[in-house]
Parts: C-alpha cells; structure tokens; sequence
C-alpha cells in the first residue's frame, strides 16, 4: 500500500505541506501548556475546554459567524468561570464540559450544519488547514513564546508553590489568568489539528512523558514540545501512508510511545 | 528595643461565624526568639498566615515593625519556612526553590540577576545543601527539605523569620545543629518557631506562647517546670479546640487559664 503513495510525494501537495506546518507550529504551544498544564494537574480543564467551545462552534454556525471565533470566546469565558470558581472548579469543569457540547448540538442542529463539518471539529482536519489557520497558530506561539519568556520565574514559582509567590509579591491571579486564557487559546488550536476529542491527549501526554526524562520545567517545555513535533508528523505521515485519519493516528502513536515510557519507568525504577 | 511583631486582638478565621483565633494579643520583640506552641488544630499555622499577610484579620490588628501587614515592604522583610508537606512530583530544583525567595527583590519581566543567584548559593551553603543545587526537590529526605526551604526564607535577607514545624521531619542529632544554626541567625534575626513538640523546643527558646484558639500563655520559660505553669495545663491534655476539657486533677491550672486569656500570663522564675 504504501508503494503507491511514496511519503515523499506527499510534500508536493499544498495539503500536506500545510498540515506540516501547522503540526510544526502547533507542537510549540501544545508543548509549552501542555506542561503548565500537567504540572498544575489541570488536565481536565484542558478537554473542559475544549468540550465547553464546542458550544460556541455551534453558535458561530447559527449566527453565521466564524466558527473560530465562537470556538475561542466560549474557549476563554469557560476558562474564565473555571478560574474563577476556584474550589470548585472540578465540579466547573464537569459542568461545562457536558454544557457546551450539549449547546453545540443543539445549535447545530437548529442550523442545519453539514455533519462533514462537525466531524472535522471532533475528530480534526489536519488535512483542510488554511493560511489563516496558520497564521492563528504561528501568532499563539509568538505570544506564548513572549508570555514565557517575560514571566518564566512567575510561572513556575506560581506552579509549584502559589501561597509562596503570593508572599513575594508576585501578582498570583494575573498569572493564572494568563495561564487560562492561554490554555484556551491552544485547546481551540488543537481542535484543528487532532480534534477536540483528542484536544486532552495531545495536551497532557507529551508533557508527561517529557516530565519523567527531566528535573527543570524549561527542559520539560521543549522536550515536550520536540515530543509532540515528533508524534503528530509521524502520525501525519504514517496516517498518510495508510490512509487512516492522521488526528487518530497521532493519539494512537502518541499513547504506544507513553504507555511504552511508563513501563520503562517502572521497570528502571525496580530494578534500583 | 522595638516590637517586631504586634498582634492588637486578632481574630481571624476560614469561614464566618467560625473563628479559628479569638482575641489575640501577642508582641513579639527584635531579636527575640519564641516558641508558639499548642496542639494540633490550635490555630498555629493560621496565625503565622495572619502574620504575613495571607489571610486577613476579621478583627484587631497586626503591625510589623510598626507598619502595617499588607505594604510589599514589610512583608518582604519576613521568612516563612511553611510547615512541610509531602511533596508531589514537580519539576523544579532546589536552586529554583531557593530562587522563589528572591522573587520579592527581583520583578516581572527580569531575570533573576547576579546578586539573586549568589544570595541563593550563600544561603544552600549556610544551610550545607549546595551540593543538591541541581537536584529535583523530589529526591530529597524531609530534613534536606526543610534546609532548602531556610535557605528559600533566608535568601530574601528577612529581618523577621517565621518557621511552621520545622523539627516534624528531622531526627535529634539534625535537631541539635538546626537549633544551632537558628541561635546563630537569631543574632541579627527576629525567629518566630511554630510547633506542637514542646520537648523539642524548651531548652532553645527565649519565650514561649501557647495557643489553642485564644493565647493561653506567654511568658519566658526556660525550665521544665516553668513550661508547665506557662502552659497553665499540661498540654498533651488540652484538646482540639476545647481548652476546658482537663481532667479534674489539673483544675488548677485550668483557672489560670482563664486568668492568663488577657495574653500577659509571665511567669516569674
Ligand atoms: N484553609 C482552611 N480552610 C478552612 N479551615 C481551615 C483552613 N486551614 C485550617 N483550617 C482550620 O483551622 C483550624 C486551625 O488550623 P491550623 O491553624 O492549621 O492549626 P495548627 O497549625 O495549630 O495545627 C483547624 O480546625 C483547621 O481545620
Ligand atoms: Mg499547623
């Protein structure tokens, strides 16, 4: 089978290189969060998320506007309330969760939306994406990229030991506001790429793998940013070469690669 | 000398109507070193978070130095060593920790400069840990924790430190140079040692407070016996939030807990 779609003739359609350079560009944001995302244990606030902006698609359908723009602002008010909920965000989360796809469909089906359209939101379109999809992502990593840079130490001292920081004058709130919106921007992102079923997956679990080969959360960004460059163009290509769904092939390939981690892991730390 | 830390009837709580201190005065002079003691659920650890400024009083007032709490200043001038919780998987060294300290002397947008990093490797050196500078705070026993953590307070040059149960996690030899080490800081630093192990602390501290709810005592306690009275009751008796639960033998001392609630109980010698 893969004789007669050689991988290399892939890059000559303007689809593929596409999909490339989103998978690129979004390797970048996803490995940045992701690991905010899995050292402050907010996994779940990820897939909240992306499930919560499912309903902001819908209403982008229904009053025909850009289903992009439903997408973030539903994405950013619901990490807004989740923020804001506070101790209670676990129950936020599962209740936004199940609302927005719920309004999703509801809104959806009220705008008669073609059903293509709403498969390529739940399970990924690395294979429609356009200019101005990657222009979105390349500006989400510049800002991260910027946010990041100025406020590191701000980050990861608010990460690892919030009362602390607070004590030290460093405006806690601001930073996890920052973090929230920042992590609904890059779940509406992924959305694109692997689908917002898979949004969690992509998110969490190249951050976990990388948390487990290093000590310092610098490191742990670009490793797991590097690690999901690596599993969503193999993905993309192997999705290629077999002519599977490539957002599909991506989680499968990213889950054989954790689970094998996991079990090295627990193999190296037996035999010490 | 000056009053480091003025405490003018606090009280202060989690949820209304239910205060965890009620009516708490307590001054605390320069370079004094006290002991607040009192067992577990006494409000320890709360004080010591109404004293930095974490949570704020309902009623009464707190003066650092003369200032209020709530100025970037003062609390910048204050260490906490928090009282040590078992760590979850995080990636962060321990340079990093110590870093946090610096965090009030740095600002958004900077690096840590030069000066932030040489007072974080004086004070891992201070506290013998340099050597795990690079080390994930994972790794570490609960002592080296607890060394890492002095030498976060510390590396922010506090005038005032605050330790939560720092003795919980240490065995006694490690207990005998911690307390060495704190008589030397106390020179130059105002200490203030949470615990609910009086034995561990008697025989290093200059003063001793007893807190459950309200203050039951204060006063300088230096011998075994002088803890006792200052305690007005033997403390392993006195349960969680009811200082009046004594058994029948000690009704003594139970009344001077009431005499004492006005937090100037001294005890002669
Ligand atoms: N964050 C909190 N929210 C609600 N109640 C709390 C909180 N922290 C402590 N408490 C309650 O306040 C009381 C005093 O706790 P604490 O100050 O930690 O005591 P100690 O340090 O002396 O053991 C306890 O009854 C505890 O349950
Ligand atoms: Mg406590």
């Amino acid at each position: 089978m893969g004789m007669e779609k050689p991988v290399i003739d892939a890059l000559g359609y303007t689809f593929m290189q596409h999909a490339v350079a989103i998978s690129i560009l979004a390797s970048i944001a996803c490995g940045i969060i992701g690991t905010l995302v899995t050292v402050n244990r907010m996994s779940a606030l990820a897939g909240s998320i992306a499930h919560a902006s499912f309903g902001g698609l819908g209403l982008a359908y229904l009053i025909g506007i850009h289903p992009l723009i439903g997408a973030t602002g539903f994405a950013i008010g619901s990490a807004l309330v989740i923020g804001a909920a506070q101790k209670r965000s676990d129950t936020a989360m599962a209740a936004l969760w199940a609302t927005g796809m719920a309004a999703g469909l509801v809104f959806i089906k009220i705008s008669g939306t073609y059903s293509a359209d709403l498969m390529s939101w739940l399970f990924g379109s690395l294979l429609a994406v356009s200019g101005s999809d990657i222009l979105f992502v390349g500006i989400l990593d510049i800002l991260i990229l910027l946010v990041i840079a100025g406020l590191y130490k701000e980050f990861l001292a608010v990460s690892y030991d919030q009362e602390y920081s607070r004590l030290q004058g460093v405006p806690t709130g601001f930073i996890r506001g920052l973090f929230l919106v920042l992590a609904a921007l890059t779940a509406v992102m992924l959305m694109k790429v692997t689908g917002l079923i898979m949004v969690i997956a992509m998110l969490t679990v190249p951050a976990a793998i990388a948390e487990m080969f290093t000590s310092s959360l610098r490191m742990m960004m670009v490793l797991a940013s590097i690690l999901a460059a690596l599993f969503s163009l193999s993905g993309l290509f192997l999705a290629w070469i077999l002519d599977l769904p490539p957002g599909a092939v991506i989680i499968l390939l990213t889950a054989m690669v954790y689970f094998t981690s996991i079990a090295i892991e627990k193999i190296r730390s037996n035999q010490n | 000398m000056n009053p480091a830390i003025e405490i003018r009837d606090l009280s202060v709580g989690y949820r209304t109507g239910k205060p965890v201190l009620n009516n708490i005065n307590l001054t605390v002079m320069q370079n004094d070193f006290i002991a607040i003691i009192g067992p577990n659920g006494g409000g320890k650890t709360t004080l010591l978070k109404a004293i930095l400024g974490l949570i704020k009083p309902w009623k009464g007032k707190i003066t650092i130095e003369g200032h209020p709490v709530a100025s970037k200043a003062v609390r910048a001038g204050m260490g906490y060593v928090p009282q040590l919780i078992p760590g979850k998987l995080f990636p962060v060294t321990v340079m990093d920790v110590v870093l946090m300290g610096r965090l009030g002397n740095s600002g958004l947008f900077r690096h840590f400069s030069a000066a932030d990093r040489s007072a974080a490797e004086k004070n891992l050196r201070r506290l013998g840990v340099d050597h795990l500078s690079n080390v994930n705070m994972y790794y570490l026993s609960g002592g080296q924790k607890q060394r890492v953590l002095i030498a976060r307070a510390l590396a922010g040059e506090p005038d005032i430190l605050l330790l939560d149960e720092p003795v919980a996690s240490v065995d006694h030899e490690t207990q005998e140079s911690f307390f060495n080490l704190l008589a030397q800081l106390n020179d130059s630093i105002t200490i203030v040692l949470v615990t609910h192990d009086v034995g561990s602390v008697s025989a290093h501290v200059k003063n001793i407070a007893c807190i459950n709810r309200t203050l039951i005592s204060h006063g300088e306690t230096l011998s075994a016996d002088a803890v006792s009275r200052a305690y007005g009751c033997p403390f392993e008796l006195i349960s969680h939030g009811v200082p009046h639960r004594i058994i029948g033998q000690k009704h003594q001392e139970g009344s001077s807990i009431e005499n004492n609630f006005n937090g100037n109980g001294k005890t002669s010698d």
